[in-house]
């Protein structure tokens, strides 16, 4: 039996350069990056993503109180998602809604939280929060969205680490072709900007980018790049099957097209490039398409010496020399790593291409690393190009977890 | 400390852990759960802050004496008086 087509009907997002997708694309094309300092307990001023959304237009003053950041996030991008899908909410059965989100971590922020506060209190154990254990169970981020928005379908989150995001849709569109819920509210999120343990971890890793311009921080194949700008954000998508999105009318930005999930098995951190090759490449393949079909790819380049070369090469073995109409660009230039919201993030800020043909630039390119110069990397400057009907999203994660996401122009 | 203090001090920990309602009118005698969007874990944040605000333990037994402002200032009253005597 043929697969049911998939459909992306609504976005919802909040990233360090904008809190719909307007304002997220508009800013990806002029240039706008959204890096600023930030004090980090026992770090002091380090480099941050952060967002800047309203909670409380989707959230009480008490649940924010007594959620995290996370689950903040989730409800903001769950709710903005709902809204643009037009879906009619009071009619939905929400016991047919399924909650999908990834997420590279989750419990560091509220257990450094807690840790920090009863150290003021000599380390007494009676002064820890009985909000402790719902704040730093696994699946908190999709129970609090579900909790906001009373979904009695199944949320639960994708550990995933920096692949999360499109593990996210990837799952969503399993779930409906499974026929487990009629819609999906699924992506990535990210807390991480509010644990120092991210920030020092990558520190020791010689892995945290510093730089005198917050802005020009997050440089990918620059040579001069110097690691990663950690972020937070979050980006959420409203799925559905063609046919139940059709018969609502509703307006529909892409099609899933095609997948690939694997993993490197060599090594914790170090990326493996013939691994993330054969994970575009069966992207591909399961999309029905060949390398050259692909318009923009979206690279997961984090800004690290290694791992842009590492990517770069994965790509080049896949897409070579001859593929004129593939363009390639990278976000976490504007917007830092937004961890496990990273590649729903990406791919949202690509999604408007299908309407304007205009490829968004790679920022901060200033001397190009001849490792990273890949044919058709846009630079600097947003690109006009002739066509765009498939878009190309990876994101590839730590333990080696590789993922690649295809959507393609809705047509009929 | 007065029995109006003492409920002062209460309403000030539960603006803060229930910072969307309105205590302008909240009556003394009415269980505070019976005019307040209040759950059993609201009422641990008013024993932790109690706790960490003012050192006061109250323990799991007498979680019932916290129902309203009034059984509040009844049974925190001579603790917090108890506490300033000692310092």
């Amino acid at each position: 039996m043929k697969p049911s087509r998939i459909v992306i009907t609504g976005v919802g997002l909040t990233a360090p350069n904008g809190n719909s997708l307007a304002e997220f694309r508009q800013n990806l094309l002029n240039g706008v990056a959204g890096i600023e300092r930030m004090e980090i307990r026992y770090m002091g001023s380090q480099l941050a993503g952060v967002c800047h959304y309203d909670a409380l237009r989707h959230q009480t003053k008490k649940e924010v109180r007594v959620g995290t950041r996370a689950g903040s996030i989730s409800v903001y991008c769950a709710r903005e998602a709902l809204a643009d899908s037009k879906i009619d909410w009071s009619a939905q059965a929400k016991d047919r809604v399924g909650i999908y989100i990834g997420c590279t971590e989750h419990g560091n922020v509220e257990t450094e939280n807690e840790i920090y506060n009863i150290s003021k209190f000599n380390y007494d154990t009676k002064f820890w929060s009985h909000y402790h254990n719902p704040r730093t169970v696994a699946n908190n981020p999709a129970g609090e969205a579900s909790l906001n928005l009373g979904v009695t379908g199944p949320a639960y989150t994708i550990g995933a680490a920096c692949a999360a995001g499109n593990l996210g849709l990837i799952h969503a569109a399993q779930m409906l072709r499974l026929g487990e819920v009629d819609l999906a509210i699924c992506g990535g999120i990210s807390e991480s900007i509010h644990t120092f343990g991210i920030f020092a971890g990558f520190k020791s890793q010689n892995a945290l980018a510093t730089h005198a311009d917050p802005a020009k921080a997050s440089r990918p194949f620059d040579k001069a790049r110097n690691g990663i700008v950690v972020s937070e954000g979050g980006c959420l998508y409203t799925l559905e099957r063609l046919e139940d999105a059709q018969a609502r009318g509703a307006k529909i930005y892409a099609e899933i097209a095609g997948y690939h999930v694997n993993s490197d098995a060599s090594d914790y951190v170090l990326p493996n490039p013939v691994r993330q090759a054969e994970c575009v490449r069966a992207s591909i393949r399961r999309a029905g398409l060949t390398p050259a079909d692909i318009h923009i790819v979206n690279t997961h380049a984090t800004a690290t010496p290694l791992g842009d070369i590492q990517e770069c090469e994965a790509i080049r073995a896949v897409f070579g020399e001859g593929c004129p109409e593939t363009h390639i660009n990278n976000t976490k230039s504007y917007i830092g790593h937004c961890m496990g919201a990273a590649g729903a993030l990406e791919l949202a800020g690509n999604l408007p291409s299908f309407d304007d043909l205009i490829v968004h630039p790679t920022i901060n390119v200033d001397d190009l690393d001849p490792a990273c110069a890949l044919p058709g990397l846009v630079l600097n400057q947003p690109r006009k190009v002739a066509k765009v009907d498939t878009i190309l999203n990876n994101s590839f994660g730590m333990l080696g977890i590789n993922s690649t996401l295809i959507v393609k122009r809705f047509a009929p | 400390m007065t029995k109006d203090e003492c409920k002062k001090v209460v309403l000030d920990i539960i603006a803060d852990i229930a910072p969307d309602e309105d205590l302008t009118n909240v009556k003394s005698d009415v269980r505070l759960r019976d005019q307040l969007q209040l759950d059993s874990m609201d009422f641990l944040d008013i024993v932790m802050e109690l706790r960490k605000r003012h050192s006061i333990e109250v323990p799991e037994a007498d979680y019932i004496q916290l129902a309203s402002l009034d059984s509040c200032a009844e049974y925190l009253t001579p603790k917090f008086n108890a506490l300033s005597a000692k310092s």
